[in-house]
Order: C-alpha cells, then structure tokens, then sequence
C-alpha cells in the first residue's frame, strides 16, 4: 500500500484549509520560482522523465503531449486548456481536487503554460459543479492576490493569466474538441483531426487539453524529482493514481494509490470489499463506464494499469472502479450505460447519432428477453459499425461496455431470450 | 435540457439587473476582444439565474444582442445544453441521477419516494411550483451515490428515507446541509479514511477547516454566478 508520504493530494477529503494558507503549508508554491527558473524544455523533458501519462482516460504521455507545441510563439498566442469537465460515470476524482486541493491545480496551470508558452489558461468546469467552482474561482483569486500568477507571475517576469469557464451539462464536452467548440461559445461538436489542437486549438490558436489530474500532479513530481514519480507502479505505468471506488462495495470512497496496485487489494483494503464477500463479486467496469466489463475471474488478479487491462481487452480509463455484485442485473446495468451514451451522443456522425438509439433499444429488449436469438450477432456487429467509423471516440465509448457484456456474460443474454421464450409457450399452452 | 419547446407564457421583455449588467462585461472580459461569443454559456447561465432559473425567449435575444450573435446560435446553444431549462422549472429543481453507477447504489428507491410523496414522475410539477423533476445523467459524484441535486447543491448518499427527510425538510423551506445525507465526509469511506490518516494526527499539517467559501445566499434566491 502506497504510503502517505508519497501522496500528492494530501486534502483529498477536505480536512485542511484548501485556500491558499492551507497549501502554502502543505508545500504547494513553495518552490514555483526555482522551478520555472528553468526553460520550457527543460520542464517538459522533466515530465517526460517523470513517465507521467495523462490522467483523463487516454493514456497519452503528458510531457510528449507537451512537447507537441510550437517551439516559438508565433503570431498567435498559445493556450493551456483544463479539461475539467468530469462526467464519464463512475468518475468523481477532480472534484475532489477542485474542492479540496484547487491550488495543486492552479500551480500546476502555471507551470504546465509556462513550458508550452501559453498566455493563459481557460479550466473548463462542468456546469453542475457550482460549488466546486466557487473553491475554485476563489483559489485563483488568491493566487492572483499574492502576485503567484497575472502579470509578473511568481516574481519571473512571465505573464499568465488563469480563467474559469462554467459549461452547462454535456458529456461530449469532455472530448478535447468538443469543449474548444463549447468554449468559443458554440454547441460542443468535436472536430475533425488533423488538425490537432497543438496546431489548431483554441480560436484557431496553439493549444493543448489535459486533463485536471494531469496538471494538478505535475508541481509535486517536479519538487520531489521526476525519478520518485517513476519510481512508483511499475515500467511505463508510473506513479499514484486516484481510483474512483462505487457501486457494490461496503464503503464507495476515493482515494490515491500507487499505480498498478491489485485490483482485489483496492477493493478489500479501501472500499470495505465487495457487498457479500469477495465471491460474491460478478463483474467490474475498471475505468470509467466506457471501458469494457470484465469478470470476476480477471478481476481476481488484475493489476490496475494502462497496459494490465489493456491486455485484457479493458481499459484504465478514468481509473473509476465500478463493481457490481451476483445480485446486479448486469444486462440493465449495461443497458442503462447505452442510454447515457444514446443522451450524450452529439448528433454530428450518423453511425453514433443513430447507433446509440438502436443499440439501446436493443438492449432494452434483451433485457427483458423480448428478442430473438440472432439480435444477439446483430447487435455485435453493430458495435463494429459503430467504432472506430465517428469523428470522436463517443461511438467507441458506446460500442465498448456492450461488447464487454456480450464477450463475458453472453449466456446470461441467451438464458433471458430463453426463458422469454419458455414463458411465451407456456403462455399459449394455457390459452 | 427539458424539452426544446419554448414555454407558453411569455414575459415581454428581458433585461439584465444593472448589477448583473457588470457582472456579464465581467464575464466577456475574460475572453480575447472580438471572441465575446465565449461567453454565451456564462451570460445565458446569468440570465437564468436572475429570471427564476429558467430562460424565456426576450432573454435568449437579449443574451444574443449582447454578445453580437445571431439569436439562432444561441438558441442552438440553449438547446444543446442540459442546464438551461426553456420553461419554468420548481422553486426546488430536483435533477436525480439515475446513471448506472447511482442506479447499482439505489437511485430506484429515491425516484420512488419522489413520486410517493410528490407524486412527480420525470419532467412533472408539482402545482404549487414547489418541485419538479428531471432525471439527468451522470452527476460526476459516483462514490457518494445516489446523487439528487437541488438548484446548485448535491445532496449525497441518497436512499428511501434519506431522500423522504430531504423532501420534508425542503416542504418546509429548511435545506439541510449540503453534502451527504448519511453525514459521512465527502468522498472518504464511511468506516474512516483508509489513506492520509498519519497526516491528520500531525499538527503543522492540520488547518482547522474554513467555513464554506462566500455565504450561502437562501436556495431559492439567484445567486451569484460563479464565474465572478
């Protein structure tokens, strides 16, 4: 188990002051300076060092993310984009950090711009997070008060401007292009790529989106040297990570652990174990609801990282646990999943526009059993269609958990359809 | 959003408050001159909370003459977005997230209890204007699952009782503390933290906690928006 020394989000649960006295103490701006007395490349080859890989759901390495921005600002300026627009279900990791911890990430804000030479950033918040916003604004405030960001940030002669920018409920916002959209006041469509946002971003800008996490991690690993971060988890999958722990277990919490710890072990340690003991356990979305379900015989020795689960045809993701016990009706729970993505789609590319409305209402009849055998073949290759076939990942994210449940509980689907059937002769038999 | 219908009753004019007035040159100052469109989400979220959380057609064209946009893309902004509601909404909006991760946790049983005992299905409104309903997607806080939101707050850890306590307690215009309704600590696990806990035996670590940031102004007065 990780050890409280090697956490970075010492407020997770929101014991300390968040303002700015309470982070002063806890050491968040306490070497800003020193650090930024660096060049920008110099800062980016120390996340790069440090194997830190972005903390949204992709994976991507954040300092070679970094390192995709022009070397020079040209004509236009360049921007920092905060994507805190948390929404994938299961996932409630950076409104503890916004809440509890905001000026880990306002720090962070500055020292990510600062090595992509960014002007500004704009933190894009989902809109239902009202009273996070608040902490938030407040702890930008007090950052821009005690002359640590605006002009002049920090005594380094770097001007830097940080921005909160409320959206207004849309899943879709999420995907990096979709919220450049929103945030240029329009409705959050993504965008075809190439370009990508390092090229053309923001208002047409240079700019880079990373996740909440990602930045509020990177002032700790650059204080503590990029060495401490790799040197926790293990090859490739460094580092703490915060999991995201609901559904079937005794007590649903956050918390940060090390990369890679054991999927059982997070469950037993943190969460009180699975509602009815660990054999109890049916299935776990391990990242977020748009990863692929896997089985209790996987979950038993899973590691929690990129590569363990991406071995086994799921997904890190978010890092959101989602455990669901023998008594969960696991086609509802995934035909409930087909309804958020059928909401949440953004109407631009058919295959996702009309393939999450049919795929749900297939689902809805599977779970019922109202359906006939072969829709099961059908309603697979439809996923097929769909991923991979859209301008963002939304389609993937709607293909995937219907892929999972049919790979790992297609008998389950089957004996419905079965004893639908079953009921119907007996039905007539009567008549 | 609850339907892209506008309302049938109508008001004849819009303006914003002198004070929200500044607050939205506030609002489009943070954006660069000649982007002021960027600001459409903040002004319409402005505009809602002044006029009884919802937003008729005038303040839809004022938001549009303000920002210099044709009123059409705001209206297609109002109508992508879920948090703008286009008719009169209750003096409580519940907003129940019913997403898997709330629906594992029991979001069926508060669902049930605000139909026993405000006899709401989804989209419905109590005639009084007390309450109404809308059952939205996932609120981004599946570890203190079920969520019901109220107007800006969250309310946690929702059950059959829970969810009748609060219902009660807002009949009676008493929102209890926001939060979870079982009383545990934000997303901590309800047997005690499992992580951090050296930390908090150590003095110069521990800062007594602030109350909460500005003051809580009364659920059912606009508020401030929280960009400002």
């Amino acid at each position: 188990m990780l050890k409280d020394e090697d956490r970075i989000f010492t407020n997770l649960y929101g014991w300390f002051d968040w303002g700015l006295d309470g982070a002063r103490k806890r050491g968040d701006w306490s070497t800003t300076k020193q650090i930024l007395s660096q060049t920008p490349e110099e800062v980016v080859e120390l996340v790069k060092a440090s194997g830190l890989r972005g903390r949204g759901g992709a994976g991507f390495p954040t300092g070679l993310k970094w390192s995709f921005m022009p070397k020079v600002v040209g004509d236009r300026p360049h921007y920092l984009i905060v994507n805190a627009d948390e929404s994938e279900p299961g996932t409630c990791k950076d409104r503890e950090i916004m809440r509890n911890d905001p000026h880990k990430l306002v720090e962070g804000c500055l020292i990510a711009g600062y090595s992509m030479r960014a002007c500004a950033a704009y933190i894009y918040i989902r809109g239902e997070f009202y009273n996070e916003s608040r902490n938030l604004q407040a702890a930008i405030d007090q950052a821009y008060d005690a002359g640590l960001i605006g002009k002049n940030a920090c005594g380094t002669g770097y001007d830097f401007d940080i921005f909160l920018h409320r959206g207004a409920g849309a899943y879709i916002c999420g995907e990096e292009t979709a919220l450049l959209e929103s945030l240029e006041g329009k409705k959050g469509q993504p965008r075809l790529k190439p370009p990508f946002p390092a090229a053309v971003g923001l208002y047409g800008c240079p700019s880079t989106v990373n996740n909440v996490e990602s930045i509020a991690v990177v002032p700790e690993i650059l204080r503590r040297g990029p060495e401490w971060f790799a040197g926790l988890g293990r090859e490739r999958n460094v580092g703490t990570k915060l999991f995201c722990i609901s559904g079937h277990v005794n007590n649903p919490c956050n918390v940060e652990e090390e990369m890679g710890i054991p999927l059982r072990e997070l469950i037993d340690k943190h969460a009180g174990g699975v509602i009815g003991g660990w054999d109890n356990l049916l299935a776990v979305i391990p990242g977020g609801s748009s990863v692929r379900c896997i089985p209790k015989s996987i979950c038993d020795d899973i590691l929690m990282d990129f590569d363990s689960l991406m071995a086994v045809k799921s997904g890190l993701g978010t890092a959101a646990v989602i455990v669901m016990n023998k008594q969960t009706d696991i086609v509802k729970a995934i035909a409930r999943l087909s309804y958020f993505y059928k909401h949440e789609s953004c109407g631009q590319c058919t295959p996702c526009r009309e393939g999450t409305g049919w795929m749900w209402r297939v689902m809805e009849r599977l779970v019922t059993g109202e359906a006939e055998y072969e829709e099961i073949d059908a309603l697979e290759q439809v996923t097929k269609q769909i991923e991979g076939h859209t301008i963002c990942a939304l389609g993937d994210a709607a293909a995937w958990p219907i892929q999972g449940l049919l790979t790992h509980f297609r008998g389950e689907v089957e004996d419905r359809i079965k004893e639908h059937k079953a009921s119907l002769s007996t039905l007539q038999a009567a008549e | 959003m609850s339907g892209h219908a506008f309302a049938e009753n109508q008001p004849d004019s819009f303006a914003f408050t002198p004070e929200n007035e500044a607050k939205a040159d506030a609002l489009i100052a943070k954006y660069p001159a000649g982007r002021q469109a960027s600001a459409v989400i903040p002004l319409l979220d402005l505009a809602q909370r002044q006029h009884d959380n919802w937003l008729p057609r005038v303040a839809i064209e004022a938001v549009a003459k303000k920002l210099d946009m044709a009123p059409i893309r705001v209206l297609e902004v109002v109508t992508f977005y879920t948090m703008f509601n286009l008719k009169p909404v209750g003096k409580y909006f519940l907003q129940a997230c019913t997403t898997t991760p709330c629906w594992l946790r029991g979001s069926d049983e508060m669902m049930k209890c605000i139909k026993d005992k405000l006899g709401l299905d989804n989209h419905g409104a109590s005639e009084d204007g007390m309450f109404s309903l809308l059952e939205v997607e996932c609120l981004g806080g599946c570890v203190n699952a079920p969520i019901l939101q109220v107007n800006d707050d969250f309310y946690e850890d929702m059950d059959y009782d829970a969810t009748a306590e609060l219902l009660e307690a807002l009949k009676q215009g008493k929102p209890p503390p926001v939060g979870s309704m079982k009383g545990r600590n934000m997303s901590e696990s309800s047997a005690g933290a499992t992580s951090l806990t050296s930390l908090r035996e150590t003095e110069a670590a521990y800062v007594p906690r602030p109350p909460k940031p500005a003051v809580e102004a009364p659920v059912d007065a606009p508020r401030d928006g929280g960009d400002s």
